[in-house]
């Protein structure tokens, strides 16, 4: 049985419902674009709360994205690819192709906005920017699919989003740098895999290397995003003895 | 046997949701699964649509096992769910290209067999309407054409009608005996709706978890013979063993009136009203239908 088509299929879906709803970007992008004006503009330091922002829009996107997994489950698209007989792995990366691009694309609306911060990257920086972007959003949206596919309501959902995901965005260096974190929030901070995504946004964006290094950072982005998504594809296709009611 | 199911058994945690189901289904006919909300019709449609493990017992659908070779069984199958399972914001032919996409189809051929399914189900010049402007009707046939895009031998349907109007209820039977008799294809049908329920070939009655009765609507009637009576009167217990001794009959009591099976109604209707002056308010008669049926077999009511 093919495994690409069915990934094509799920990620031109995503794509063309995108088209059509293109109202969502300014959901997406214009709180993140707030917090950063009130925050920036509060702080004298536009610069620096950049980065941040930006990782919080591809974050808002990829998971919200990926909620709809919960419901398209139950009544939707999905349950008829659950019954038929493309590989579950298609089906898994196929939809974190589809949220993924989403969120890439709306990291890169946001990336239009880097003039405002005073730097003025090269070519070169803006697309090792996209790229870091990219590999950002593959990296929440296989966070969103995993937390998705354990959740049976949009609630659960949300909770997780408030308790853990804002959490950890918080503490990821985007507010305040890891050496003026006190005691325990200190290591904290170098635990959580947000602090190496902002990093890797800083390098290209600021044009100096940041802490934890951008190397290290890349690194250590990419190997999360792996487990995750290793996570992703064994849980879906783990076989199916619950009922989806 | 296209459909072959032995001894399945569904537990929900302590709740049973089938103990020990078995029939089978022959090629080419419109089986129907009819039985109240809650009776196991929808565990049984997940079993054998391969979304849901059995507990015990087994079920085959076109010679392979639901369990133990899914793949193979969903290749064969057709599945138009009781909820939407259509993408609202594509349109019927972007639906139907993905859905043909998932059975590694593709190109000129797709694109032939969309045309193709959607002018038989009337779906043509609607090709390129989003599926949020559709009716419940219309979007009911486009998830029939998704289910058959793939050439399905077994077509499985759960609860078909529901949220259609009559009109389009009659329409899609329509569609579903075409089926049958152009095409030789399987219906596997889940209703609670009488109506529905006496369009199919055979049926199986199904109430709380097991198979209370099964064969052709006509001949599940006939069992009863005769006809049905029911008379309204003030206590229905007290004119039981009255109607015992006169008629010899059985009669059921049930809030406010008694029930009564007897083979010429008409004669018994005069005779009754004879025999309890007064006693009797009102009077009515009909055949048996599919919820005498399940009453008799049961106790309990269809709906």
């Amino acid at each position: 049985m093919s495994f690409w088509l069915p990934v094509w299929a799920l990620w031109t879906r995503d794509l063309v419902r995108f088209w059509r709803e293109k109202a969502r970007v300014v959901g997406y992008v214009g709180s993140p674009l707030l917090f950063w004006l009130l925050i920036g503009s509060g702080f004298g330091d536009l610069a620096f709360f950049y980065p941040g922002a930006l990782v919080l829009t591809v974050m808002f996107s990829a998971v919200f994205s990926t909620m709809s997994l919960i419901e398209d489950r139950r009544e939707g698209f999905l349950l008829s690819m659950l019954v038929s007989p493309a590989p579950r792995s298609s089906m898994v990366l196929g939809k974190i192709a589809g949220s993924a691009t989403l969120a890439w694309l709306q990291g890169l609306v946001f990336l239009c906005f880097v003039p405002a911060t005073g730097h003025t990257p090269g070519a070169a920086a803006l697309l090792e920017a996209a790229a870091v972007i990219g590999l950002i959003a593959f990296m929440f949206t296989v966070a969103g699919f995993v937390i998705a596919w354990q959740m049976e309501s949009t609630q659960g959902f949300h909770a997780v989003m408030n308790l853990v995901l804002l959490p950890l965005w918080l503490v990821s260096g985007s507010l305040f740098p890891i050496a003026k974190a006190h005691g325990w929030v200190q290591w904290l901070m170098r635990a959580n895999p947000v602090t190496y995504a902002v990093s890797a946004l800083r390098a290209p964006l600021e044009g100096h290397a940041g802490v934890p290094g951008p190397a290290m950072s890349v690194i250590v982005t990419a190997s999360f995003a792996a487990v995750l998504f290793a996570i992703a594809t064994a849980s879906a296709t783990r076989k199916t003895t619950r009922a989806f009611v | 046997m296209i459909v072959s199911v032995e001894n399945l058994t569904r537990q929900y945690g302590a709740r049973t949701a089938l103990a020990g189901v078995s029939f089978q289904v022959r090629t080419g006919e419109i089986f129907g699964v009819l039985g109240p909300n809650g009776g196991g019709k929808s565990t049984l449609f997940r079993i054998l649509a391969t979304m849901l493990a059995p507990s015990t017992g087994s079920a085959s659908v076109a010679g392979f096992d639901v369990e133990r070779q899914p793949a193979e069984v969903r290749r064969r199958i057709g599945v138009v769910f009781q909820s939407q399972s259509l993408d609202k914001k594509l349109t019927v032919f972007e639906n139907l290209r993905a859905q043909g996409q998932l059975f590694a189809m593709h190109g000129r051929a797709l694109a032939e067999r969309i045309e193709e399914v959607a002018s038989r189900l009337g779906l043509a010049d609607r090709r390129n309407d989003l599926m949020d402007t559709l009716s419940g009707g219309l979007r009911r046939r486009v998830e029939i054409a998704k289910g058959l895009l793939h050439r399905p031998t077994v077509l499985l349907m759960d609860e078909p009608s529901t949220g259609l109007d009559p009109g389009a209820r009659r329409e899609l039977w329509q569609y579903v005996e075409e089926l049958r008799d152009r095409q030789g294809i399987t219906v596997l049908v889940t209703t609670h709706i009488l109506d529905e329920a006496d369009r199919a070939d055979r049926l199986l009655l199904l109430h709380e978890g097991k198979v209370v009765a099964e064969g052709a609507p006509a001949d599940l009637k006939a069992r009863i013979g005769g006809d049905v009576v029911i008379l309204d009167v003030d206590q229905p217990a007290l004119l039981l063993p009255d109607l015992r001794a006169r008629f010899g009959v059985e009669g059921v009591a049930q809030n406010g009136s008694v029930r009564v099976e007897i083979g010429n109604g008409h004669r018994f209707i005069a005779e009754a009203v004879e025999a309890f002056p007064g006693a009797i308010h009102s009077v009515a008669l009909h055949k048996p239908t599919l919820e005498d049926v399940f009453l008799d077999e049961t106790g309990a009511n269809l709906t």
